[in-house]
């Protein structure tokens, strides 16, 4: 009996028969135990393969969408350009007021005669075509800003036009039938001449970031993009950063803990999850439609972005004040610090790494952000970089959207060009916000 | 007064057999005997909620001058509770009701008028793990200075600091690096720069929360002698987990138990002959 019931044996025998009564050994090597075991390590691989086949889907996804971004973005990088001799004829240009001067004509000479042998006006408008229809205006300008060239002979470096850009980089295939190309077999017999002659280069396409919007995609660049991005990204820090530690301060360091204070709590992490989109219409109604704030500006694209960043900047800061130990407010309480004392000498600039961080990734989300922009028109078509946070603007999420809803060949790489770009600046401010959160990272 | 019973009322033997297996209490400093001991903070009828939790019962408790007042007793007793009721830091706990009265010296802690800066700058503290601000030596102990306007100019700010340094007797092992991180020194030295940082303000009374439980046996001993220094300009108090702490540095102790005061009197007294039994079973390591 008492060997199969050693429990009850015990309570009869009292508490000296225990000893006698020890449960065997827990036997480490039978059969089910080393079962078990090996079930566990299978299941610890298991896991482990989970993690790294996730791991690598991610990893995968992004090399696709970087290489494809690449494989039809890396073309915009160089720029076909064509190198000719233009006679500035002083019979077509007035020296007292260069500027009115018949370029169209100047230019449309010029470029013949480096073919002699072509003599029809038709073909000689044709061979035109190769180069960009801006090249009267970029002979203009450097007539204007230099007048003495008015009579001489100026050697001039222009881009060629998108479609032989395109046949140069071998986009555009030569084996169609002609009536599928937007050149036709001449042009083509002009060009390879040029190529032959040494006159086409294909240099770094500076234009990509010291232009700014055109419609033609040789002349196309991102300056006004990424100068219109950089005024709106100051506005939405200049609102959201001291509001949003302002406001994160308060609910952290001074609010009581109580049902208003969670009622706005849920409401800030609701702010957070509100689509774009939604606050894109809240400006269109609020600060276009209400206050009149002037349309397509920086100023209002940063102000509506500034309504998006500030829920993510209130929590890193939040977060990141309660992530300075207690201790620390304890020992400036104890000296007699008064609370703004504690928060504005202590805990504010030990949460400071953390508040930037988040601050940073706020930021990274607000340049990234196209919906708000296009509600309060920040897609306009617009030649010039803006000149300040009132001038009518587009951003580099915006620019995107424009070139890829544009026609031209040109736009399709350009396009990828500028999401590049774009990923650039991302990956830019976020490793920032690594480093800062390394360096200045510290343990208590 | 419930369960406070005031200083050696003669005659009255414990209720255990013979002396109590107490730490010894006639070393050191103790040895020495509170006379004609002014009163310095005078609570009475104290209580303390958490919530609902009634954590402090009807304290009655005097802290004489230029005397070290341990207050011991198990974890949860409230003695923690009430070190920080004498100084306010109970007001940053959002749900901690306090009643009763505590007087500094005549004043009322607890009156709404009085600045509770100028409080904490007149009852200093010193907290269970060290807690420099992670700024240099010197700007730990020049803080409180600073904020309340006591040193007049950089030279009168400098000789402050090294004599707050000197007091605690840290100022000869940081003397050459002042300008490095507090937070960089050992955990004594931290603890010390702590108590230096708490009498740059220059204040009355200094409490302390556990200020040796994170240190080792010799870094004990010396905040333990510095205490023992410390005594004759200030008068403090301290909270301890170590029966054998209080009874080597405080003149007089009480001891906590479940919220209540069960006892208090000079050391020498309560550690040889406590008048309560629960004291005795607690100093003899029989609960707690």
């Amino acid at each position: 009996m008492s060997d199969t019931s050693p429990q009850i044996a015990s309570a009869q025998l009292g508490t000296a028969s225990v000893a006698t009564h020890e449960p065997p050994r827990f036997d480490w090597n039978a059969p089910e135990t080393r079962r078990r075991f090996a079930a566990r390590h299978r299941a610890n691989r298991r896991l482990q393969i989970y993690g790294l086949s996730a791991i690598g889907l991610a990893a995968l996804l992004i090399a696709i969408l970087v290489g494809s971004l690449v494989a039809t973005g890396y073309q915009s990088f160089v720029q076909t350009h064509v190198t000719f001799e233009v006679f500035v004829d002083p019979a077509k240009v007035d020296a007292t007021d260069p500027s009115k001067g018949n370029f169209r004509l100047i230019v449309r000479d010029s470029f013949a005669a480096q073919f002699p042998d072509v003599t029809n006006p038709r073909d000689q408008r044709s061979l035109t075509d190769v180069m960009t229809a801006d090249a009267p205006f970029i002979v203009r300008d450097q007539v204007v800003a230099d007048p003495s060239l008015i009579g001489q002979r100026v050697r001039v470096t222009m881009p060629v036009s998108d479609a032989f850009d395109q046949l140069q980089k071998g986009v555009t295939p030569r084996d169609v039938p002609e009536t599928q190309r937007k050149v036709n077999d001449k042009q083509i017999a002009w060009f390879d001449t040029l190529v032959e002659r040494g006159q086409i280069t294909v240099p770094f396409n500076t234009a990509l970031f010291v232009s700014a919007d055109s419609r033609f995609p040789e002349l196309a660049g991102l300056a006004g993009a990424i100068v219109g991005s950089f005024y709106a990204l100051l506005v939405c820090f200049l609102i959201s950063f001291p509001v949003g530690i302002a406001a994160a301060v308060y609910l952290e360091e001074f609010a009581r803990k109580g049902r208003w204070s969670d009622i706005l709590e849920v409401n800030i992490n609701n702010l957070a999850a509100v689509p774009s989109v939604v606050f894109g219409l809240l400006g269109l109604a609020v600060f276009l439609g209400f206050f009149g704030l002037p349309r397509s500006t920086p100023l209002v694209g940063g102000m509506v972005l500034a309504l998006m960043t500030l829920p993510t900047i209130i929590i890193a800061t939040r977060s990141a004040l309660k992530a300075v130990p207690p201790s620390i407010r304890e020992a400036a309480l104890g000296v007699g610090a008064s609370k703004h004392q504690v928060v504005l000498h202590h805990v504010l600039p030990l949460a400071m790494p953390g508040i930037l961080t988040g601050t940073i990734i706020g930021m990274a989300q607000a340049l990234g952000e196209t919906a708000p922009l296009l509600l309060i028109g920040m897609n306009a078509f617009i030649t010039s970089p803006p000149g300040g946070i009132l001038e009518s603007a587009t951003a580099l999420p915006t620019q995107i959207f424009i070139w890829a809803d544009s026609p031209e060949r040109g736009f399709v790489s350009r396009t990828s060009a500028a999401i590049l770009v774009l990923i650039g600046f991302l990956i830019a401010m976020n490793l920032v916000a690594v480093i800062l959160r390394k360096r200045f990272e510290r343990r208590w | 007064m419930p369960n406070a019973t005031q200083s050696a009322s003669a005659g009255q033997m414990p209720d255990a057999d013979g002396q109590p297996n107490a730490p010894d209490a006639s070393a050191g400093a103790s040895a020495r005997p509170a006379v004609a001991a002014r009163v310095k903070i005078h609570a009475r009828d104290v209580n303390v909620h958490y919530g609902d939790k009634h954590a402090l019962k009807h304290v009655d408790l005097d802290v004489n001058e230029h005397d070290v007042t341990a207050l011991i007793g198990p974890s949860g007793c409230g003695k923690s509770t009430f070190l920080r009721c004498m100084n306010r830091m109970n007001d940053v706990i959002d749900n901690c009701q306090v009643t009763g009265s505590i007087t500094l010296d005549g004043t009322d802690v607890y009156d709404p008028s009085l600045d509770v800066v100028q409080l904490r700058a007149r009852v200093g503290m010193v907290f269970q793990k060290p807690n420099p601000f992670p700024k240099s030596i010197y700007e730990n102990v020049a803080y409180g200075p600073r904020i309340h306007g006591i040193a007049r100019g950089k030279s009168e700010l400098d000789e402050i600091v090294h004599r707050s340094l000197t007091r605690a007797g840290l100022l000869k092992e940081v003397s050459d690096r002042l300008n490095e991180p507090g937070t960089g020194l050992s955990g004594g030295q931290q603890q010390r720069l702590c108590i230096a940082r708490a009498i740059a303000v220059n204040p009355e009374v200094i409490l302390m929360d556990e200020p040796c439980s994170a240190l080792d046996p010799i870094a004990t001993a010396k905040i333990e002698e510095l205490i023992d220094e410390l005594r004759e300009n200030y008068t403090i108090v301290i909270v301890t987990h170590s029966m054998q702490q209080a009874a080597r540095v405080s003149q007089r102790t009480a001891f906590f138990h479940l919220g209540d005061l069960v006892e208090v009197g000079d050391t020498e007294q309560i550690f040889t002959n406590p008048k309560d039994n629960r004291t005795q079973g607690y100093i003899t390591g029989r609960f707690g």
